[in-house]
């Protein structure tokens, strides 16, 4: 192939033909436009009139420049002109496939895999094996296999949430030479240089990277009373804005959006912040960050407990007393807790109506029975109560002959004074926590001593309700619980009065073990060592999240590292891990992780994603040509003076070749539809939805997507109104979070990516509604076949159905009842005609009878119908009751808008009458036993 | 309309169009004539007629069938009952028969030749009403009045000659002395051949109109580009590279042959129309009445 820049030639020798332009030039210039002849009598009158100018018997010269560009676009069509073409090394060998398949990926994961795609297939032509893997996983021998092996496999790779290790994969590579593609996801990893280099070692390396930068949030912290949220991206370029999404669950368990911050990248840099003020209540709610309209993991920043901020009361018994500060009882606590909670201050029974999450009582003996009767019921609702002993606890009757109910254990009379003038001994030191306690793992300073404390008495549960104990194995801090809550009394002052603890910092770990105040930043290694954490919830490659299910807990230890820096692992999935009072937040980028470019040398070939595919000029140059000679023949038309008719007929000519012309997209119209019947009352509503049989669909909240639902099921209503028994009212557009379900027998359920998932509540209502007979068809719309993961669409629906209780299901058998319900049917499309479509499987002991077309599947109705085939849009009528939406091509088309049809009046028809047609496979035995 | 070869087949078949044609013509003549209402045509005094004049007492030689005895009865003296005197006009009519006239400059107009014939046959439609004497100047038979000579004269206009030539020039052969002419061409020939007639006609006294029919393609000249401008019989030819660049010389040339006409038609006493075949015919037709009527 000959290359002009970006067009090459398949036949270049044929460009020769444009040397004989100019000879043509000169042949059609001498030749002047034919003359016309016309009968006028008036020429009677012309005779002797001679012309002015004798310039026209030559053709003029834009006339022949368009006929040159005329013949010189044949010329060149004829050549084989392809721009961009392929040039496709004639490579042989082996070809290594690598993906790094990182979050950094997921963003234009459709087009990676469509480039992986095209190297296999293009490998299965040249016949070269093929090896693939994925960089996120951990590193496997590889073994080149036959590309048509791998065709297959490729649709089920996806990205990963964390970043590949790509130290170990360089020893794993195979023997032998072979070529390699590397689908970088475009950040540093570690290893890449020595991968790279072993890859160069074994032959050709190309590498494809995408120019589309590369977003990611880091955890989210708390500075100054605000969230601050920092981004990253990469590369730097110029200035761009992002919102971020705030989101959590709503006060009634939905999630929401709670708040939304723009973001914006200065030119040239890459980190950008933006800080977010919300009250408390709100702040506490958010759990997790995300770059709004970005599908990846690292667009996702989830939140813990470090931003949330708990509201600690603290009372003291000397309320009013005048004292130095520094022996007040609350004032280490205040210290400690200040910069990680919100303090409240004020009488006990002002406080217990704020609802805070920590009352703690510095030295307070006796309680009013209101205020006991008061706290007792928060507690009972989960409330923590912290005390501290204190002179006046000491000299009280509280808890002496019998347990306080606000107090863990029975205390002895006087306490006991150690190391003091008045005593022997030395200041009591602490014992090392034991693995039961919840302060197990922190180290104890060696300078924490206890000169006086309160004495449990020793009553048979003292043992388990002590959590930490002095070296001579007197508690030093007991626990019960208390309904939901608990109550942890210390044994010491909150002061450094009695002991040496509030000093230190081991008393802000305690506090922080306890929950009461909440982790300032990240933890360390030691702070969460011997601990087990176990995911809750985890995110994948693209951000959505999910269930952790059975995944093993982490080592405390191992979480923190990753925390602090090189971030999610295999091992570690990004998620929230639970430990014992608290949750730790493992995000994609940590605070510090860097974010760096990955650097090829220039010897590596590179190529953006954006392939440029190869296109054949030759068709557009013919037409280009066709059209010159088009205007040409307008053009002669008018030199000549045969385009008489007037503008009419000229009028008539360019409205031809306009309607030759492409013509633009019309532009679909977004205006936003209200839902129907969304205004009216309950009652209304449920009465509206019930005097007649109506169809439901389900709000996506994208307003064009429901509008053509509606549109949609009005069709088929109107259809199976013309043609069945059935006769349909208006549909009713369902909110599945707020109205009832048990009104509609059926509900079309159209997936979009941005849909949000129900809450629990809301499953738990869906599901009641499978269960009791409804059914719910589910359309992804994308004309894929379902059950596959490969379209956003499908991903969003096995993540939005998951929840519900579906039974198995398997591809629609050709004897299903939904088969012969009203039509026969053995096709279901929509406007996409792909035949899978997903129902509940049929018993497996079903059998098919002698002589019976159908095998014997008498009960159920499938509560789902999953199909990929948007129905609605083939079934859409607009207000004059034409067809909405094209479907196929000409009569082909019509034929699948009315099989789409059939399909829709035979799905009713089963959601109606459930088996009935299954059962008449009974009647002749039921006849023949009549006549009997 | 008739330069084809005649052929027998063509023949029968022109023949059996002009059949059918005939008593279109008459009857679109009919329906033009009938759109002109007839004012009194009589001579505004007491002679040969149908009409009743006046009533005059009798003189010493009327006989006494002259007498109206109805009348006398009524008073002592006798009265005779007069009749307005109508006397019959001779007008001659010359539709050119040239070629030139099968020019029409665009398909859903009529040939020139096809509204002269009309024209001429609507007028003689109205003048037999009145009780006129209507002859063709080419026809070798007396003008007559009356019902049946409109169909002589339909059959004579739709007639097939000779291939007549290019361009015509009013036949005077026929005329009746005193009488009334009308002349039907386009005039765009030689004017001498017009001019002579005209002359001829004016010293025996004839009056009468000149109605130049034109096609508004003529009157337009709306050509261009590189043309060969024939004459319908294809005798005459001028080639122009640009024929746009003829049109106002073309134009000129056009308004001074009508201004030749005009004077040409005053100087002798008759009477000039101008009319195109895209105006309705029945303009020309009213014209042509009055004009016929002024000169009377």
């Amino acid at each position: 192939m000959w290359m002009l820049g970006p067009v090459g030639f398949t036949s270049p020798l044929l460009l020769l033909g444009l040397i004989a332009l100019p000879i043509l030039w000169l042949l059609l210039r001498a030749v002047p436009p034919a003359p016309i002849r016309r009968r006028f009598p008036g020429v009677a009158l012309l005779l002797g009139l001679t012309d002015d100018e004798v310039e026209a018997d030559k053709t003029p010269w834009w006339l022949l420049l368009l006929r040159m560009a005329a013949i010189a676009a044949a010329i060149i069509a004829f050549a084989g002109p392809v721009l961009n073409p392929q040039q496709r090394d004639q490579a042989s060998g082996p070809l290594l496939i690598l993906m790094d398949g990182s979050w950094a990926d997921a963003r234009d994961w459709p087009r990676r895999m469509d480039r992986a795609a095209a190297l296999v297939e293009e490998a299965a032509r040249d016949g070269r094996t093929v090896a693939l893997a994925r960089l996120t996983d951990p590193p496997t021998p590889l073994a080149f296999q036959a590309a048509n092996a791998w065709a297959e496999r490729l649709n089920g790779i996806l990205p990963q949430p964390w970043a590949p290790d790509l130290t170990a994969w360089a020893d794993g590579l195979p023997e032998g030479d072979f070529a390699s593609f590397w689908l970088s996801d475009g950040v540093d990893h570690p290893g890449r240089a020595d991968l790279l280099a072993a890859l160069e070692a074994k032959g050709s390396v190309t590498v494809f990277e995408s120019p589309r930068p590369i977003v990611a949030l880091r955890p989210a912290r708390f500075e100054d009373g605000v969230v601050k949220i920092t981004a990253s991206r990469l590369p730097a370029g110029p200035e761009a804005g992002f919102d971020i999404s705030a989101r959590g669950l709503d006060p009634a368990g939905i999630e929401r959006e709670l708040a939304r911050l723009p973001l914006t990248f200065a030119a040239d840099e890459t980190e950008a912040e933006a800080s977010l003020s919300l009250p408390p209540e709100l702040r506490n709610r958010i759990s997790r960050f995300e770059l709004a309209g970005i599908r990846s993991a690292g667009a996702i920043s989830l939140t813990d407990d470090s931003l949330k901020r708990r509201k600690v009361a603290l009372i003291s018994g000397q309320g009013g007393a005048e004292g130095l500060q520094l022996l007040s009882p609350t004032h280490y606590l205040r210290q400690a807790l200040e910069p990680v909670a919100e303090l409240i201050d004020g009488s006990l029974s002002d406080v217990v109506l704020a609802s805070p999450d920590v009352i703690v009582l510095a030295d307070v003996a006796t309680l009013s029975p209101d205020e006991a009767d008061a706290i007792w019921n928060w507690l009972d609702k989960g409330g923590l109560l912290l005390r501290f002993a204190g002179p006046r606890l000491a000299a009280s009757d509280v808890s002496r002959s019998s347990e306080d109910a606000l107090m863990p254990v029975r205390l002895r009379e006087g306490g006991r004074n150690v190391g003091g003038a008045m005593s022997w001994g030395e200041p009591k030191s602490l014992a090392a926590f034991t693995d039961a306690s919840p302060f197990y793992g922190l180290e104890i300073p060696a300078d924490v001593t206890v000169t006086a404390q309160v004495l449990a008495q020793p009553d048979p549960d003292l043992s388990a309700r002590t959590i930490a104990a002095l070296a001579d194995g007197t508690p030093l801090v007991t626990r019960k619980a208390v309904g939901q809550g608990q109550v942890v009394l210390f044994h010491v002052t909150a002061n450094a009065e009695w002991s040496s603890l509030p000093l230190s910092g081991l008393f802000v770990q305690m506090l922080e073990r306890l929950a009461v105040s909440t982790r300032p930043a990240a933890p360390d290694a030691a702070d969460l060592e011997g601990q087990t954490w176990v995911p809750q919830v985890m995110l994948d490659g693209f951000g959505a999240l999910g269930d952790a299910g059975d995944h093993p807990g982490v080592p405390g230890a191992d979480l923190a590292r990753a925390i602090g820096g090189p971030g999610p692992s295999s091992a570690m999935p990004p998620g929230l891990y639970a430990g014992d009072d608290r949750r730790l937040a493992l995000n994609v980028l940590g605070v510090e992780t860097p974010l760096q470019a990955a650097f090829w040398p220039d010897r590596i070939a590179r190529e953006g994603l954006e392939v440029e595919t190869e296109q054949a000029l030759k068709g557009q140059l013919l037409a280009a040509a066709l059209a010159l000679l088009l205007v040409d023949v307008l053009a002669a038309l008018a030199v000549s003076g045969r385009l008489t008719g007037g503008l009419r007929n000229t009028a008539a000519l360019l409205g031809l070749l306009a309607l030759l012309m492409p013509a633009p997209p019309a532009n679909a119209q977004t205006a936003p539809v209200e839902a129907q019947t969304n205004g009216l009352p309950d009652d209304l509503r449920a009465i509206e939805a019930t005097n007649a049989v109506r169809l439901g669909h389900v709000v996506t909240g994208n307003a064009q997507i429901d509008r053509v639902s509606e549109a949609g099921l009005r069709g088929l209503g109107r259809r199976l109104f013309e043609r069945t028994t059935i006769e349909p009212e208006d549909p009713i557009a369902v909110n599945i979070e707020t109205d009832e379900l048990a009104f509609f027998p059926f509900l079309y359920w159209p997936i979009t990516t941005d849909q949000p998932a129900p809450s629990g509540a809301t499953y738990a209502k869906l599901n009641r509604y499978l269960r009791t007979g409804g059914m719910i068809l589910f359309d992804t719309r994308d004309g894929d076949i379902s059950g596959s993961t490969t379209t956003p669409e499908a991903r969003r629906l096995q993540l939005l159905a998951a929840p519900l209780d579906i039974p198995p299901l398997e591809i629609l058998p050709e004897d299903h009842v939904l088969t012969r319900t009203f039509y026969l049917l053995q096709d279901f499309p929509g406007r996409y005609a792909s035949r899978a479509l997903w129902v509940e499987a049929s018993p497996p002991d079903a059998e098919q009878a002698e002589g019976m077309p159908f095998r014997n599947l008498n009960d159920g109705v499938t509560p789902v119908v999953i199909g990929g085939n948007d129905w609605a849009a083939a079934w859409a009528l607009d207000d004059r009751g034409a067809p909405m939406f094209p479907v196929g091509r000409g009569y082909a088309g019509e034929r699948q808008r009315e099989i789409a049809t059939r399909f829709g009046i035979n799905l009713i028809m089963h959601v109606l009458t459930g088996n009935y047609k299954s059962d008449q496979v009974h009647v002749p035995a039921l006849l023949e036993r009549l006549g009997q | 309309m008739s330069q084809t070869a005649p052929s027998l087949a063509a023949l029968q078949a022109r023949a059996e169009t002009l059949g059918q044609s005939l008593p279109a013509l008459l009857a679109q003549a009919d329906q033009l004539a009938a759109t002109v209402i007839l004012g009194d045509h009589g001579r505004r005094r007491a002679g040969m007629g149908d009409e009743f004049w006046q009533y005059r007492p009798a003189h010493a030689g009327d006989s006494a069938a002259m007498i109206d005895w109805r009348r006398s009865a009524r008073s002592d003296a006798h009265f005779v009952r007069e009749r307005e005197w109508q006397a019959a006009q001779t007008v001659m009519l010359w539709v050119d028969p040239a070629r030139s006239l099968t020019f029409s400059g665009e398909k859903s107009r009529p040939t020139k030749a096809e509204r002269a014939q009309l024209l001429a046959l609507a007028l003689s439609v109205l003048l037999l009403r009145g009780g006129e004497r209507v002859g063709l100047t080419s026809d070798h038979e007396r003008p007559r009045a009356g019902r049946a000579q409109v169909l002589h004269l339909a059959q004579l206009l739709t007639a097939e000659g000779e291939t007549p030539a290019d361009f015509g020039a009013p036949d005077v052969t026929g005329i009746v002395s005193h009488g009334r002419a009308v002349f039907f061409s386009d005039f765009l020939g030689d004017p001498a051949g017009v001019e002579a007639a005209l002359g001829m006609a004016s010293d025996r006294g004839v009056r009468g109109a000149l109605v130049q029919i034109l096609d508004p393609a003529e009157e337009e000249f709306p050509f261009d580009g590189r043309t060969i401008f024939e004459s319908m019989g294809g005798t005459m030819r001028h080639e122009t590279l640009r024929a746009g660049d003829l049109r106002a010389r073309y134009l000129d040339r056009l308004a001074e042959r009508k201004a030749r006409l005009e004077t040409l038609a005053r100087a002798s006493g008759w009477h000039y129309l101008c009319h195109h075949t895209g105006q309705t015919a029945q303009s020309a037709l009213l014209w042509l009445f009055t004009a016929l009527e002024r000169g009377r």
